[in-house]
C-alpha cells in the first residue's frame, strides 16, 4: 500500500451532504476486474453529460480544481454500497485525502486500506476548510499525518483525530494481511477451541 | 458477570486476538462472495501466492450482473464485461475450492437470500460479504456486515477481520402493526426517524413485540436496511421462529450437533440490564404504509402525505431536498398519491422472498396492471421462484401483466440489462433510491411489495389499504 505522510495540494470544495458511492462511481464502472483506471469515471454522472461532454459547473471540471488532491465535503460522505471502487476511483483521480463532518462506516475503512486519509471534523471546522477550498488553486492546504494537523492556505493549523493503528499503517504503508498473518498462531488456537465449543460451524 | 447485549455476546465469542488499543481480529464463520466485489481480492491472493484459509466456510454465487431472462447461462447473452466478471467468479471458485452456486443451479440467487435458504447463516455466527446488505443475515441473531474488497481479500487469506467494537443501539418497535403495514414500512420508518447517518458507529438490535411478531422473511427485510440507517449491522435475537426456519436446511446442524447448537443459541439475547449507548422507540401502531419521495432512504413519508418543500428542512438538508426534488421531478405540495409511475420492480434482497411475493400476489389476484405499465417480478433465488410457481403466484403475476423473471439483483442496481430510462419513475421494493441507482436519470420510490403491487394496478403511488 502507498504510504501517506504529508500532502500539500489543492482542495476541491463539494458542499453536498450524503454523497453516496453510486455518485462517486456509478455501477456501470464496477464491471472491471482491476483496481486501476477508475479515476476517469470518478463522479461520472455529475461530471459528464449524456454525450460524455464535461459539465463545466462541476467542481472537478473547473480549471482550478482539475488536479485537486484533497476533497472537502458534507456530512455522511461515502454512504451506500460497500464498493471499494469508490476509494479506488478517488485515488486513481489523484485525491489522497477527504475531509467531511462524518463518513459512512465501510467507506471510511476502505479509504485506509487504499492509502487515502479520511478526516472527520466538526461541521464548523469543515466550514472553515470549505471556505478555504473555495479560494481556488492558489489556496493549497497541507496535511501532516504524523502531527495530525491540517494547515489552511492562511496558515491556520487545525488538528484532527485518527485511530493510532490506522495512522501507523498509513504512515508505514503496511499491508493488513501481512500484519494479520503474523498472528496466525492466535487464529489457529481460536479455530481449534471453536471446533470444540461450536463444532457445527 | 456484567450484563451483555446480544452484540456483546457474539462479539466476545469471536475475538481471536485483541491488541492493547482494542483493535481485534474477529473470526469469521461465514464468508459470502459475489462476482462484483471479489475479482480484485482473488487477484490479490494470487499475486501474493496465498490460498483461501477456510474454503469450507466460503460460499460464492453470481447475482449482481447476471441477466434475469431466459438463456442467461450462455455468456453470449451477457454484456462482455458482465460475462468476464461471472467467468472470473467461476474460475476463482474452482481454483480455490470454495462452495459455489452457478447460474445453472436452481439454488442460485441473491447472495443474501441464498445464505439463509441453504442454512449457511445460523444464529450467533459472524457473517461477512463484500456487499453492504449483508446486514440481512442479522435477522438470525448473527453478526453480519458488509466489507470492502481489501477486507474480502483479508478474510479469504486469514478468515478474520480487523475490527474495533461498535456501540450498542436498541431499536424497539412496540405493540402491533396496523393492517397494510409491513416489515418494509418498519425499516423505512426507522430510517426516516434516525436519518441515514443516525446509526453510524452502532450495531442495532431490533426488538419489541412488533419485531417478534414478524416472520423470518420480515425480520430479514428489517435488518437488510440497517445499513441505510448507517449502522454497521442490525440484529434480532433468535427465537422459536428462527430455529424453526433453520431446522433441516442443507447446511444446518443435525442430530446431537443441532441440540448442542440450540443450547448455545438459547443464550443469545440481550441481558435485561445491558447497557445501550442509544435507544430509539417507535410504537407499531404509529407506523403507516410509507414511500420515499427523494433520493435518500431517509426521505420517507406516509403515503397519505404530500411532497415536502425544501423550506421544510434546515441546514444542508434543505439544499439536498431541493436537489432531490429536481431530480425526482416532484413539485412541493403534490399529494404523494397523485404521483404517476411508469414501472414496478418487485424483488431484491430486501423484498425478494416468498412472503414478499405472496403479499404482492394477494393484491394482484384477479387484477391487471395499468395499461402501458412495465412491471417485473424478480424472485430472490431459484428456489423462491420454484416455490412461487408451485403456489400459483407466478400465474397471478403473469395474468396481471407482470414479467416473471429468473433470480438475481436485476433492477435493484441495474448492473444487468434491467434499467430505467432517464426520467422513468419506478415503484421499487429494493433498498436504495439514490440518483441513477436503477439507471441513469431513473426515479425510484421505495416501498413494500404490497404497495408496489397496488401502484402497478393504479399506475400511481397508492395507499395499499384502498385495495385491501
Ligand atoms: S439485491 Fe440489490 S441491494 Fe441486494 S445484494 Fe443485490 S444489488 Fe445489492
Amino acid at each position: 500500500m502507498d504510504k501517506f505522510t504529508t500532502l500539500t495540494g489543492v482542495a476541491a470544495p463539494m458542499p453536498l451532504i450524503n454523497v453516496d458511492t453510486d455518485m462517486i462511481i456509478p455501477k456501470q464502472f464496477l464491471k472491471t476486474i482491476k483496481r486501476s483506471g477508475l479515476g476517469k469515471n470518478l463522479f461520472d454522472e455529475m461530471r459528464f453529460d449524456d454525450d460524455g461532454a464535461e459539465i463545466p459547473d462541476f467542481v472537478l471540471n473547473k480549471p482550478q480544481y482539475r488536479s485537486a488532491e484533497i476533497l472537502v465535503a458534507g456530512d455522511n460522505f461515502g454512504c451506500g454500497s460497500s464498493r471499494e471502487h469508490a476509494p479506488w476511483a478517488i485515488k486513481d483521480f489523484g485525491i489522497r485525502c477527504v475531509i467531511a463532518p462524518s463518513f459512512a462506516d465501510i467507506f471510511f475503512n476502505n479509504c485506509f486500506k487504499n492509502g487515502i486519509l479520511p478526516i472527520a471534523l466538526p461541521q464548523e471546522t469543515v466550514d472553515i476548510l470549505m471556505k478555504d477550498a473555495e479560494k481556488g488553486s492558489n489556496a493549497r492546504m497541507t496535511i501532516d499525518l504524523e502531527a495530525q494537523t491540517i494547515t489552511t492556505s492562511e496558515g491556520e493549523a487545525i488538528t484532527f483525530e485518527v485511530d493510532p493503528f490506522k495512522k501507523h499503517c498509513l504512515l508505514e504503508g503496511l499491508d493488513d494481511i501481512g500484519l494479520t498473518m503474523e498472528k496466525s498462531t492466535n487464529i489457529d488456537s481460536f479455530e481449534s477451541s471453536a471446533a470444540q465449543s461450536r463444532p457445527w460451524v | 458477570m456484567s450484563p451483555k447485549t446480544l452484540y456483546d455476546k457474539i462479539w466476545d465469542a469471536h475475538v481471536a486476538h485483541e491488541a492493547d488499543d482494542g483493535t481485534c481480529l474477529l473470526y469469521i464463520d461465514r464468508h459470502l462472495v459475489h462476482e462484483v466485489t471479489s475479482p480484485q481480492a482473488f487477484e490479490g491472493l494470487r499475486m501474493a501466492g496465498r490460498s483461501v484459509r477456510a474454503p469450507d466456510k466460503t460460499i460464492a454465487v453470481p447475482d449482481h450482473n447476471v441477466p434475469t431472462t431466459a438463456g442467461r447461462e450462455d455468456p453470449a447473452n451477457m454484456t462482455g464485461d458482465s460475462a468476464i466478471q461471472v467467468a472470473a467468479l467461476d474460475k476463482n471458485a474452482r481454483d480455490f475450492g470454495i462452495h459455489y452456486y452457478p447460474v445453472t443451479d436452481v439454488r442460485q440467487g441473491i447472495v443474501h437470500i441464498v445464505g439463509p435458504e441453504q442454512g449457511w447463516t445460523l444464529p450467533g455466527m459472524t457473517v461477512v460479504c463484500g456487499d453492504s446488505h449483508t446486514a440481512t443475515h442479522g435477522a438470525f441473531g448473527s453478526l453480519a456486515h458488509g466489507i470492502g474488497t481489501s477486507e474480502v481479500e483479508h478474510v479469504l487469506a486469514t478468515q478474520t477481520l480487523i475490527q474495533k467494537k461498535s456501540k450498542n443501539m436498541k431499536v424497539e418497535i412496540t405493540g402491533t402493526l396496523r393492517p397494510g403495514v409491513t416489515a418494509k414500512d418498519i425499516t423505512l420508518s426507522v430510517i426516516g426517524k434516525t436519518g441515514t447517518a443516525g446509526g453510524t458507529g452502532y450495531v442495532i438490535e431490533y426488538c419489541g413485540e412488533a419485531i417478534r411478531d414478524l416472520s423470518m422473511e420480515g425480520r430479514m427485510t428489517v435488518c437488510n436496511m440497517a445499513i441505510e440507517g448507517g449502522a454497521r449491522a442490525g440484529l434480532i435475537a433468535p427465537d422459536e421462529k428462527t430455529y424453526e426456519y433453520c431446522k433441516g436446511r442443507p447446511h444446518a446442524p443435525k442430530g446431537a450437533q443441532w441440540e448442542a447448537a440450540m443450547d448455545w443459541w438459547k443464550t443469545l439475547y440481550s441481558d435485561d440490564d445491558a447497557h445501550w449507548d442509544m435507544v430509539v422507540m417507535i410504537k407499531g401502531e404509529d407506523i403507516a404504509p410509507v414511500v420515499t419521495w427523494g433520493t435518500s432512504p431517509e426521505d420517507v413519508l406516509p403515503i397519505t402525505a404530500n411532497v415536502p418543500a425544501p423550506e421544510d428542512f434546515s441546514g444542508g438538508k434543505a439544499d439536498a431536498a431541493k436537489r432531490s426534488l429536481d431530480y425526482m421531478g416532484l413539485a412541493p405540495g403534490t399529494p404523494l398519491e397523485d404521483v404517476a409511475i411508469d414501472t414496478v420492480f418487485i424483488g431484491s434482497c430486501t423484498n425478494g422472498r416468498i412472503e414478499d411475493l405472496r403479499a404482492a400476489a394477494e393484491i394482484l389476484r384477479g387484477k391487471k396492471i395499468k395499461d402501458g405499465m412495465r412491471a417485473m417480478v424478480v424472485p430472490g433465488s431459484g428456489l423462491v421462484r420454484a416455490q412461487a410457481e408451485e403456489e400459483g403466484l407466478a400465474d397471478i403475476f403473469r395474468d396481471a401483466g407482470f414479467e416473471w423473471r429468473l433470480a438475481g439483483c436485476s433492477m435493484c442496481l441495474a448492473m444487468n440489462p434491467d434499467q430505467l430510462e432517464p426520467g422513468e419513475r419506478c415503484a421499487a421494493t429494493s433498498n436504495r433510491n439514490f440518483e441513477g441507482r436503477q439507471g441513469r436519470g431513473g426515479r425510484t420510490h421505495l416501498m413494500s411489495p404490497a404497495m408496489a403491487a397496488a401502484a402497478a394496478v393504479t399506475g400511481r403511488l397508492t395507499d395499499v389499504r384502498e385495495l385491501m
